[in-house]
Order: structure tokens, then C-alpha cells, then sequence
């Protein structure tokens, strides 16, 4: 049916991505963390069917956040990821391999992600599969015998629309399993003794959780030259976390090369169902946790930024090139996570913990 | 039967032939425009993706290019 439709209808066909370079520096400060580091990413065609590309990155972390000044000391860590990918085109298909490595001082990640994309009616609808299976293996600074390890498995399933000469939607949908250790081998959960103290003890997390995420976005091209871009995400796991996430975004470029970027978005989810700011007993659940990322919560962003596009005719083999800085600020309130850096109160009225991060990229991209 | 079928699928490769794309080759202007990209830069929107999934417990369909180490 597709192959009738194939030769019916006027097609332009599938393309590969750009040949292009890009360097960037990124930060991220907040909550007392500070990760920064370089990411470098290339990509380049050979021949007309095949394009590879691979990226280096590196986080440089410090962190003093409020699990580590409330149960341990300061510390640095360095991650370093490196991927490499191939994208293969054969007529409106396109077939994706990458390969992920994730190395820090106690995890270890390696990952292989496949997809395959279709464009079909007349270049209207794409189509797009993919399926990604990772492996952890987690170890524990201090604890030389400490060794776990972790399986993941991605689903994913991509329908993108050209509904008119303006508007383009996108709908995924993503179902993630995790089998193995998930703790954080560090973090501990806080339960009463009596009604005027608290002791601590390990998490213990389910050794499998499976999620599923659906996303619908749309980009809108305005009357004149500028986009309104909107996404809504919905998200719900077997550890009891439900979560939803809107954005609105707004891009303007202008005629002399720049491209100006603003957006806001919220996020809010409910807590695990084994999560608890401060249990009543040692060993009260089979299951606890105390991972503020598993509480419940609300965050808001807001982003801005700027692009800077040169030499647009081109410079020896470069084509073109841009320059570009985006910064986002991010409010996170807690709304049953406590700050136990406030002591001398009663076990569990200490006030919420809120957070603010600011996150910065700086980046050249140089195509060719 | 046989007839019947092959009046199906000559009716279904007719109406296949007879779907046109609505929005023409010519009039894709606007949408060929990189502002009409949800991820018109790889590098910048992996990243933001990671520091969002690092902050929140929802994962997945984030769209656009994916790091897909994995970890959490």
C-alpha cells in the first residue's frame, strides 16, 4: 500500500541530517551542585546513504547538595560519555544505530539504541520505532565489594504530521523498564525513635519499575517570520509517580542573522508510593525511600536564547556557522521533602526544601 | 471470492493513488524554515534533556535527540 502511495503521490524524498560540528560548554549551578564540562558533537555524510557522528562529553561535578551536607562530606567526581552513531537511507528510511558509554567513578553505563524512521504519504507523516537497551553496573566509593548491576530496555514509538504549510505535531509515546539494583547506594531514609529525634537507615528500592510517557508538541509558524512552540507530557510509572509537563516556547529570528528563543515550563508530579520525608519505625516498609527526586513537587523553568548566525556564504569548506547562548532558570518547591539543615525543631515540621538552579550553554556550530 | 478480492485491493490502490498530500511540495516553505525544527541544535536540547531527567522522576519521550546512556 505504501509502495502504491509511493508512486503516486510527487515525493520528496528522505534526507540525512546535516553535515555539521558543534562545541559546547555547559553549566549547571544549583541546590549546592556544580556540574560544568565540554560537550563535542560531529556529524558527516559518506556517500549519499550513510552519515556517522559521535559525541564526547564530559560532566565535572561538584556536590555539597542537602543529602550530602545532611549525611556526609563535600565531594568531586568526574563523568565522561562518549557515543558513537551511524544513520543509514534507503528511499523514505532511515535506520539508526548508536552505541553509548557512560563512565564515573562508581557507574558505569553502556547502551545500544536502534531506530527506524518511514516518510510516508507524500512526505506528510513520519514514522518512527525505536528500541534501546542499556547496562549498568553500579559500585560505592568506600565499599570495595560493593558491586550491582542494572538493565534497562527502551520502547519507543514517534508519529510526526504536517497538518498545514504551518503547522507540524509530534506525538511520542515511550515505555522504559528497569530491572536490577536502583537504589542509590548512599542515600539513606530518616525514621522517628522518639517524638524529639530521628535515626537513619538505607533505601531500599523495588528491583524493577517499568514507566510509560506520552508527549504531544506542535510547532506553529506565525504569520510572520517566527515560531510558537508548545509541548504536553504525561508520565506514569509502577513506583506510583504520575507527572506532567507543559511548555511554551517562542523563536524570533530577526534579518540580520539572529534568532532570539523564549520559553516557560512546569512540571509536577506526586511522590513514589514508597517514598517518605520520615518513616515511623526502622524497617516500617518493605520498601522506602527518601530521594527527593521521588517526593512529590512542582518545578517551573524559564529559558531564554540567542543565536548568532556567520558567515552564511560560506568560509574555505565551512558553509556556515553559529554562535549560541541559552540560559535556564529553574524553581523546584518540594511539597514533602524537608530541609534537615534546619535543626532544633521537631522531627518532621522542619520547613519544605525548595531549589533554584541556573543552567547555562554556550556553544559554536559549524556546518560544512 | 477471488473476484471480490481483487476488487478490494484495486479499490484500495485507487484510493491510495487518490490521496494527495494536502500541503503541496511548493507550499513547504515555512516548514523547511530551521525555526520549524524541534531540535534544531542536537547538542544544546540532549543536554537540557539530561538536566531535566536528572531533576525529575518522569522519563521518556522527551523527543529530539536522545543521549540514551542509560543512566540515571
Amino acid at each position: 500500500m505504501a509502495g502504491a502511495l509511493g508512486m503516486c503521490v510527487p515525493l520528496m524524498a528522505a534526507v540525512l541530517p546535516e553535515d555539521r560540528a558543534d562545541a559546547m560548554y555547559h553549566s549547571y549551578s544549583g541546590g549546592g551542585l556544580e556540574v560544568n564540562g565540554p560537550s563535542i558533537l560531529a556529524r558527516k555524510s559518506i556517500g549519499k546513504h550513510v552519515s556517522v557522528w559521535g559525541n564526547y562529553y564530559v560532566d565535572s561535578i561538584t556536590s555539597a547538595t542537602i543529602d550530602v551536607v545532611t549525611s556526609a562530606s563535600q565531594y568531586t567526581e568526574e563523568r565522561t560519555e562518549q557515543t558513537l552513531g551511524a544513520d543509514y537511507l534507503h528511499d523514505n528510511t532511515t535506520m539508526s544505530l548508536s552505541y553509548t558509554s557512560s563512565i564515573e567513578n562508581d557507574f558505569d553505563a553502556k547502551a545500544m539504541n536502534f531506530s527506524i524512521s518511514q516518510l510516508m504519504f507524500g512526505d506528510l507523516t513520519t514514522v518512527t520505532l525505536g528500541y534501546a537497551r542499556g547496562w549498568d553496573i553500579i559500585t560505592a566509593t568506600g565499599s570495595p565489594n560493593f558491586e550491582e548491576e542494572a538493565n534497562r530496555q527502551k520502547y519507543k514509538l514517534g508519529l510526526s504530521q504536517v497538518f498545514s504549510k504551518n503547522l507540524l505535531m509530534d506525538l511520542s509515546f515511550e515505555t522504559i523498564t528497569d530491572e536490577g539494583y536502583l537504589n542509590n547506594p548512599y542515600r539513606s531514609v530518616r525514621y522517628l525513635v522518639d517524638p524529639t529525634s530521628y535515626a537513619t537507615e538505607g533505601e531500599v528500592y523495588p528491583n524493577t519499575r517499568t514507566s510509560h510517557a506520552a508527549a504531544v508538541r506542535a510547532l506553529y509558524y506565525l504569520p510572520y517570520r517566527a515560531a510558537i512552540r508548545t509541548e504536553v507530557r504525561g508520565y506514569t510509572d509502577t513506583w506510583g509517580i504520575n507527572g506532567v509537563m507543559a511548555e511554551l516556547g517562542y523563536i524570533h529570528p530577526t534579518k540580520n542573522g539572529w534568532t532570539f528563543e523564549g520559553s516557560y515550563r512546569v512540571y509536577s508530579q506526586d511522590s513514589a508510593s514508597f517514598y517518605s520525608d520520615l518513616f515511623n519505625a526502622p524497617n516500617e516498609f518493605i520498601y522506602r525511600a527518601r530521594d527527593k527526586e521521588l517526593s512529590a513537587y512542582s518545578t517551573q523553568t524559564i529559558g531564554f536564547g540567542a543565536s548568532y548566525e556567520f558567515k552564511k556564504h560560506g568560509w574555505g569548506f565551512i558553509d556556515k556557522g553559529s554562535a549560541n547562548i541559552f540560559y535556564n532558570h529553574i524553581q523546584i518547591d518540594y511539597e514533602n521533602f524537608r530541609d534537615l539543615r534546619v535543626t532544633g525543631v521537631t522531627p518532621g515540621t522542619e520547613p519544605l526544601y525548595s531549589l533554584q538552579a541556573n543552567v547555562l550553554r554556550l556553544f559554536i556550530s559549524v556546518w560544512y | 471470492m477471488r473476484r471480490l478480492f481483487a476488487v478490494i485491493v484495486l479499490m484500495l490502490l485507487l484510493s491510495g493513488c487518490g490521496i494527495q498530500p494536502w500541503v503541496k511540495p511548493y507550499e513547504r516553505a515555512n516548514l523547511a524554515d530551521p525555526i520549524m525544527s524541534f531540535s534544531r541544535d542536537p547538542v544544546a536540547s540532549a543536554y537540557i534533556n539530561h538536566v531535566f531527567e536528572a531533576r525529575e522522576g518522569a522519563r521518556g519521550a522527551e523527543g529530539g535527540a536522545g543521549g540514551g546512556c542509560g543512566c540515571n
